[in-house]
């Protein structure tokens, strides 16, 4: 215990500053109203569902849970079921056979609801594409908001994505 | 058991790792089946082909671990449906990769007990077969939900846990039917294949010189260790050997991989027994890992570094010393940190006899990789067949006869510390010079093999070319498939509450075995 606590002094805090977010990835903007947005904003539950990727979207995801980034200290989380979700954060091009899965964890986040497409298979189905297997990019299957490119985005281009999400379009 | 003493014709490929392959008749390989299988050698894997516009109709190939080499058996599927004799009764490992590959090719393992769809799941139809040639991959259909009959456990009180395909937390998809009593596991059932998402249909086509960026998003985790199996069977089609500093520089990038991912593991090992401080620590050292992923090489999981014929990247002196100098203070944290979850009693509580695959077990089945070092598998290729660098760098294998949650950690653990040794004798041992040639005649028909240790296991690459500068065709295997089932069997007699943890101390891939 002695060499626990000590560790913990020893490391400190390395949190570090949010990013600004980027409206270029705004997808539908309009599609939840500002006073929304500020409420949840101050207070964000993520479902985060994997539709297909290569799990290395997943790896940076993971990444925002680390204290450089402590998304939780920003009052964001990730919950286990798309009941207590604000957000849905969708990874992958949507294999076919996740389609009805991503569709009804879709219908079951209660409204509003925001969806953030990540990654660059997210965005438009990026190297897989679109085949017998695959339906290609988040916005084929359902409503995206936000998508944000890279393969994968390091966390602190998702957590710009994140933030782009829950916040109004700048004037 | 030797290459030489299968008594086959087996023709050595040109390559990094020692290779042969040949063609065989049926009764040559179910022989063969049966003589690996009582030597004790391992199958590596499985997967076919159609030939049949090259007049050789449908090929199954099989790979195995000889003592001295990977030995490839080919053999040509007969009958309507073609089919080639099972290979699971003596390999169960086989099991779900012959389902796979009826779904996708429409060959058949005869007398294979469990003929379920294993990759097919209704988003195609049974008589659409996508690796077939004459298939037409970018076609879609109508996705149907699919009726899968999974193995019900009757019995007073018995009942049916589903978990998934979405799980609850950052994970990739896939299905768990647990069939429990109280709180005890009775059977667990996998469903996987969720991701597929035609991957080996993909590789039909593509440049040569361009697919090892498909090769290193089969499984995000381990993209090194394919791009570098990818780029190993290029480079035996084509014959030609890569510079040595470009060897050396892939050793780097194959140990940062398993560095980054064995500090995740533990951190998620530590935070599912509870111990969110073990997260805390270990995300935070996995993060300064990846952020020097990104100054020296330019990208965090490094992706996309390894090519055909070379690496993409040619760090300078000062960034290798830097790297050297980073393992130190690493290894400094990471040995606080082992000290601290040795003595933890709530954690070894929960890690000690949790989860056991015994090594009895582990060898019939064919655990492999990490997880089967941790259950007594002496196997790892750097080891076994240690190609440029690791010839000269004697790499420790590390090891645990107990098989549960404990001997996975203690084998990250021991893995870690041997990595930063490879990585510091690479950054003082490596040699000067090119790092990135032509690969000459990649416009060479032929069949090349990749074998790389990934940090979850071996990775193998088979790779034909079409002699125009394509894939012809590309199978990448990941050591999950052989791992998974295994799962099934840790899990039995624990309480459903430990299958986060015996689940996360395995660690496998769904995209690397969906394909």
């Amino acid at each position: 215990m002695l060499f626990l606590g000590r560790q913990i002094l020893k490391v400190g805090l390395c949190t570090e500053k949010a990013p600004e977010p980027n409206d270029d990835w705004r997808i539908d903007g309009g599609r939840i109203q500002g006073q929304i947005l500020r409420l949840l904003g101050r207070a964000l539950t993520i479902r985060q569902v994997d539709a297909g990727s290569c799990n290395g979207c997943e790896l940076e995801i993971h990444a925002l849970n680390n204290p450089y980034y402590n998304l939780e200290g920003r009052g964001i989380r990730f919950v286990a079921s798309p009941r207590h979700a604000d957000m849905l954060l969708v990874t992958g091009p949507v294999a076919s056979n996740m389609k009805i899965a991503v569709q009804r964890a879709y219908e079951a986040t209660p409204d509003p609801k925001l969806v953030v497409a990540v990654g660059d298979c997210g965005c438009t189905g990026g190297i897989f594409g679109e085949s017998y297997a695959s339906c290609g990019r988040v916005a084929n299957v359902v409503p995206v908001d936000v998508a944000i490119p890279g393969c994968p985005p390091p966390p602190l281009e998702i957590l710009r994505g994140i933030l782009c999400a829950i916040t109004e379009r700048r004037p | 058991m030797r290459i030489a003493d299968t008594g086959l014709d087996l023709r050595p490929l040109a390559g990094a790792v020692p290779a042969a392959v040949a063609t065989v008749d049926e009764a040559q390989w179910s022989a063969i089946t049966e003589r690996f299988a009582q030597a004790g050698t391992r199958l590596v894997a499985l997967w076919g082909s159609d030939r049949r516009d090259l007049a050789e109709g449908f090929v199954v190939h099989a790979a195995y671990a000889a003592a001295d080499g990977l030995a490839c058996v080919c053999l040509r599927g007969t009958g309507d449906p073609p089919s080639y004799p099972d290979v699971s009764s003596r390999f169960p490992a086989a099991a779900r990769m012959q389902r796979a590959l009826f779904d996708l090719l429409g060959v058949c393992a005869q007398g294979a007990e469990d003929q379920r769809p294993w990759l097919r799941h209704g988003a195609w139809p049974a008589d659409f077969f996508p690796l077939r040639r004459d298939a037409d991959g970018a076609r879609a259909f109508d996705i149907e939900q699919e009726r899968y009959d999974f193995v019900t456990v009757a019995g007073d009180g018995v009942h049916e846990i589903p978990v998934g395909p979405i799980h609850a937390g950052i994970i990739e998809p896939g299905h768990f039917r647990f069939s429990i009593v109280g709180e005890k596991v009775l059977r667990l059932e996998q469903r996987l294949g969720y991701v597929h998402k035609g991957i080996d249909k993909r590789f039909e086509g593509t440049a040569i010189d361009e697919a090892h960026r498909l090769a290193g998003r089969v499984s995000g985790d381990s993209t090194v260790a394919y791009a570098w199996a990818y780029a190993m069977a290029a480079e035996s089609i084509a014959g030609c050997e890569i510079a040595p500093r470009a060897a050396w520089l892939r050793a780097l990038l194959l140990e940062r991989e398993r560095v980054a991912n064995h500090l995740g593991d533990l951190g998620a090992l530590g935070n599912d027994a509870a111990l969110a401080f073990g997260l805390a620590q270990f995300s935070r050292l996995r993060e300064l890992w990846l952020r020097a992923n990104a100054e020296v090489f330019g990208h965090r999981l490094l992706m996309d570094r390894i090519v055909p014929g070379g690496v993409a990247i040619d760090p300078d002196a000062g960034a290798l010393a830097r790297l050297g100098r980073q393992c130190d203070d690493i290894e400094g944290e990471v040995r606080t940190l082992r000290a601290i979850y040795d003595e933890h009693a709530g954690l070894q509580d929960r890690f000690q006899t949790t989860g056991i695959v015994t090594p009895e077990l582990a060898a019939r089945l064919g655990l492999t990789g990490l997880a089967g070092r941790a259950s007594g598998q002496a196997h790892d290729l750097r080891v076994d067949f240690p190609c440029a660098p690791y010839d000269q760098l004697n790499v420790e294998r590390a090891g645990d006869v107990r098989g549960d949650v404990a001997a996975r950690v203690a084998v990250r653990f021991a893995e870690i510390f041997e990595s930063l040794r490879l990585i510091r004798a690479i950054v003082q041992q490596i040699p000067a010079g090119e790092t990135r040639g032509k690969i000459s005649g990649s416009s060479a028909a032929g069949f090349g093999i990749g074998w790389v240790e990934g940090w979850r296991g071996d990775v193998l690459v088979a790779l034909e070319a079409d002699g125009s500068g394509r894939v012809r065709r590309c199978h990448c295997h990941d050591p999950s498939w052989q791992n998974w089932p295994l799962l099934e069997h840790a899990v039995l007699g624990n309480i459903v509450p430990d299958f986060p943890l015996i689940n996360k101390s395995f660690n496998l891939s769904y995209s690397g075995q969906d394909l």
